[in-house]
């Protein structure tokens, strides 16, 4: 129960952050609505051009929304957690009782939060746009949803960690990292397109398996439990990695003396 | 004793900042860690709230030991220092409901309201708390180590840069709050008159290690000199 206390205060924290600044809502919602707007005109585009695409209309533009639910998880853990380092309230933080581990629930509370209201406008947006709902894709979307959620969440808890080690020096690599997947994840094309060498790199992330799942859902093949599976057991795998670096660098962290001079 | 720590060393690489500190202070009394720059002060407060984990010593903190059970004791105790801050963009009510919460405060709401009163921040608790001013901020950064009603209150340099009249009121707040609640205080300030007049003992810190321990006026005696600051200049000249 105590813990509990400890990580809604943490949420409160970050939900005092958004009440407190639209700018900071709206600009949440504005990247993932331009995102789908330009691959709508872009889908619109190829239904014409492109047998493939013409085969499911709603296939990059489900693609672009799963890819933006992926890039604001991370986003939801990591811009977070730079929000205690531009503020040099960690030395508080851990002053208090709050745990390591319910810093890492909260930044993932906030971080599901914070995905939700970037990409629900814009997929709400994309029904009186192009005509295309991807709530259409039923209980396969939760599950792609709550894939691509934990890929993200896994990612962001790595780089916070880096973060925490670096410094804010190295606060870029939460654009870095998640545009060094973006092209092996198969995002817009099958995997299958990448050099053959490349695949199995690819394959070894939970994205490229939840891509490849959308399509095939898309395409009228059904659910592919084979991906489906291959991602659960990756992000179990790297959401297990995540928390551990981010614990260890902890450790470190008090070792060192960096929660009391951490900042810009 | 409120603190207990024995062989306390704290290593960085080849540099010693604290080196096999040894020192005990009871409860309800208020200590102060006086010494120049780089003797180890914060490094050794970092050490007692569990911010930093020491190369070797032990430490016991309320009769908890601090190495194996931290977080049994962190909710009784609390900090203040300028070189930490606060979250900017939440008002002050907001940044007091975080940690009331975080420190698991029952009647938050009143206990807030009641700091609000003691610390004179009632047209202020609805102000973001980038809008304060240094002064205001030292203020807030107050009411927030004194949200839980800490039994172990470590403050470092809890007046630094304030002006005289906000200084002198700070120093009033913390002694009314030792005086009712009997809390126990360690503080480590360069301002000696804030230490003669807030502390029963001081403990003089140089390169890592304690060379002295007394009360302010039994320091200046045996130092022949006529104040703690004149005290503190022998030590840190190493006369």
């Amino acid at each position: 129960m105590a813990s509990l206390n400890r990580i809604y205060a943490m949420l409160l924290r970050h939900i005092y952050l958004l009440r407190g600044s639209w700018p900071r809502i709206l600009e949440l919602a504005y990247w993932p609505i331009m995102q789908m707007i330009l691959w709508g005109f872009i889908t619109q585009f190829f239904t014409g051009h492109s047998e493939w695409v013409a085969q499911a209309a709603g296939l990059l533009l489900a693609a672009v929304l799963l890819w933006d639910v992926l890039f604001r998880a991370q986003l939801g853990v990591t811009l977070p957690f730079y929000e205690e380092l531009y503020s040099r309230n960690l030395g508080h933080l851990f002053v208090s009782p709050l745990r390591p581990w319910e810093l890492i629930v909260s930044l993932l509370g906030i971080s599901t939060l914070r995905t939700l209201i970037g990409v629900v406008p814009a997929a709400l947006l994309a029904i009186p746009l192009y005509h295309y709902s991807i709530f259409t894709m039923g209980l396969p979307l939760i599950v792609f949803f709550v894939q691509l959620l934990v890929t993200g969440w896994a990612l962001g808890l790595m780089v916070s960690g880096l973060v925490l080690r670096f410094g804010l020096g190295a606060q870029s690599l939460a654009w870095v990292a998640i545009f060094a997947l973006a092209p092996i994840s198969g995002i817009y094309y099958p995997i299958e397109v990448l050099p053959g060498w490349l695949q199995p790199v690819a394959l070894a992330l939970p994205s490229a398996h939840v891509f490849e799942g959308m399509r095939a859902v898309l395409l009228g093949e059904g659910f592919h439990t084979g991906h489906f599976l291959a991602a659960l057991a990756l992000n179990v795998l790297y959401i297990a990695l995540g928390a551990a670096l981010f614990m260890r660098v902890f450790g470190l962290a008090r070792r060192r003396g960096l929660l009391l001079h951490s900042g810009e | 004793m409120a603190i207990e720590v024995a062989g306390l060393t704290k290593k960085f690489g080849t540099e010693t900042a604290v080196d096999a500190v040894n020192f005990s202070i009871p409860a309800g009394s208020a200590t102060a860690l006086l010494g120049p720059n780089g003797a180890g002060k914060t490094t050794t407060l970092a050490i007692l709230l569990g911010l930093m984990t020491p190369t070797s010593g032990s430490i016991r903190v309320l009769g908890t030991d601090m190495l194996r059970n931290r977080y049994a004791v962190l909710e009784r105790m609390n900090y203040a220092s300028p070189y930490i801050d606060l979250p900017q963009r939440l008002t002050v009510r907001e940044n007091l409901t975080v940690y009331g919460r975080l420190y698991g405060v029952r009647n938050l709401a009143r206990r807030i309201d009641r700091l609000a009163g003691e610390l004179e921040l009632g047209t202020l608790i609805d102000r973001a708390y980038r809008e304060l001013s240094a002064g205001q901020r030292t203020r807030v950064a107050l009411a927030k180590a004194l949200i839980n009603e800490p039994e172990l209150l470590l403050l470092d340099e809890p007046t630094a840069s304030l002006d005289p009249d906000t200084g002198d009121r700070i120093r009033g707040w913390l002694e009314d709050y030792r005086a009712r609640t009997g809390a126990t205080m360690l503080l480590a300030s360069h301002n000696m008159p804030e230490v003669e007049r807030l502390c029963d003992r001081v403990l003089m810190m140089r390169a890592g290690r304690i060379v002295d321990d007394g009360t302010p006026a039994g320091l200046a005696a045996r130092y022949g000199r006529r104040n703690l600051e004149e005290v503190f200049l022998d030590v840190a000249r190493h006369v």
